[in-house]
């Protein structure tokens, strides 16, 4: 059985949606630095952050490699596999930047994936507050937060 | 294909032709009128094309070649070209006959060298 859990509330709903229209096995919602906010499809906390610090790794040196060529920014990369395609893409919204991560299987398309996508982001910059800057997490605090994100995710 | 599509848009009623990946619902070649998606048109297009081929495979109908969906406010059709499919939007009034005709040319000429 795959589930969806969020450490932030505002995403569960834009999130669900997306997952049923779209037909994604996983998706992550993290923050550039790979704080992850909201998953789907994941059973293990190792996989998630995985898979989270290396979404965000791959965003942070496509973004460098766009400076390098006088982009600003690549807006999304697409990986296609034999089993599974990769959709990597950032987004600004009222918390910040948030970059998601969504695996998708031959059920569904990338056409479709991107289409829904864009829905995606509107509902997560509409649902997100606008009031509440997300703190910064220092390095002392990072295990701790990590810890307190990993349990919120897995229910520990 | 740019020739298809000329051909394709000169069926009355037709709003707008597309090749398309089938597999990634990708739009590779276009002539849309203002206000149809190429992007919403060329994923939805390859998604009906997969779920229409899978009922086909399920009850042995064999491969789908041409799909035709009717809605209240116009019509899709699908053609399928191995990988690419060739769709067309139109208007409820288009001449399904004709459209169809021109698809399957499209299709032909894809197949030539």
């Amino acid at each position: 059985m795959t589930t969806t859990t969020v450490v932030e509330g505002w995403t569960e709903l834009p999130l669900a949606r997306f997952i049923q229209q779209s037909s994604a096995r996983l998706v992550v919602i993290m923050t550039p630095a790979g704080q992850v906010l909201a998953q789907h499809g994941f059973t293990r906390a190792v996989d998630l952050m995985s898979a989270a610090a290396l979404g965000a790794a791959i965003m942070a040196s496509s973004g460098a490699l766009a400076q390098q060529v006088g982009e600003a920014g690549f807006a999304a990369l697409y990986h296609a596999g034999q089993r599974h395609g990769i959709h990597l893409a950032g987004t600004e919204t009222p918390r910040g930047k948030l970059i998601v991560l969504t695996v998708f299987g031959k059920e569904t398309s990338i056409g479709l994936v991107q289409v829904f996508f864009d829905e995606f982001v509107v509902a997560l910059r509409k649902a997100a507050p606008v009031d509440e800057p997300r703190k910064v997490i220092l390095a002392a605090d990072f295990e701790n937060e990590l810890n307190s994100s990993l349990a919120s995710l897995f229910r520990r | 294909m740019q020739r298809s599509l000329d051909r394709l848009s000169r069926v009355r009623g037709v709003t707008g032709s597309m090749f398309v990946a089938a597999d990634d619902g990708l739009g590779v070649a276009q002539l849309l009128m203002e206000g149809v998606n190429g992007k919403v048109l060329a994923a939805f297009a390859a998604s009906l094309a997969r779920k229409v081929s899978g009922a086909a495979a399920a009850t042995g109908a064999g491969k789908v070649r041409f799909i035709q969906m009717q809605a209240a406010g116009g019509i899709l059709l699908v053609c399928a070209g191995g990988e690419l499919l060739v769709t067309v939007v139109a208007d409820a009034g288009v001449n399904v006959g004709l459209a169809r005709l021109e698809m399957m040319r499209a299709v032909e000429a894809l197949a030539q060298p």
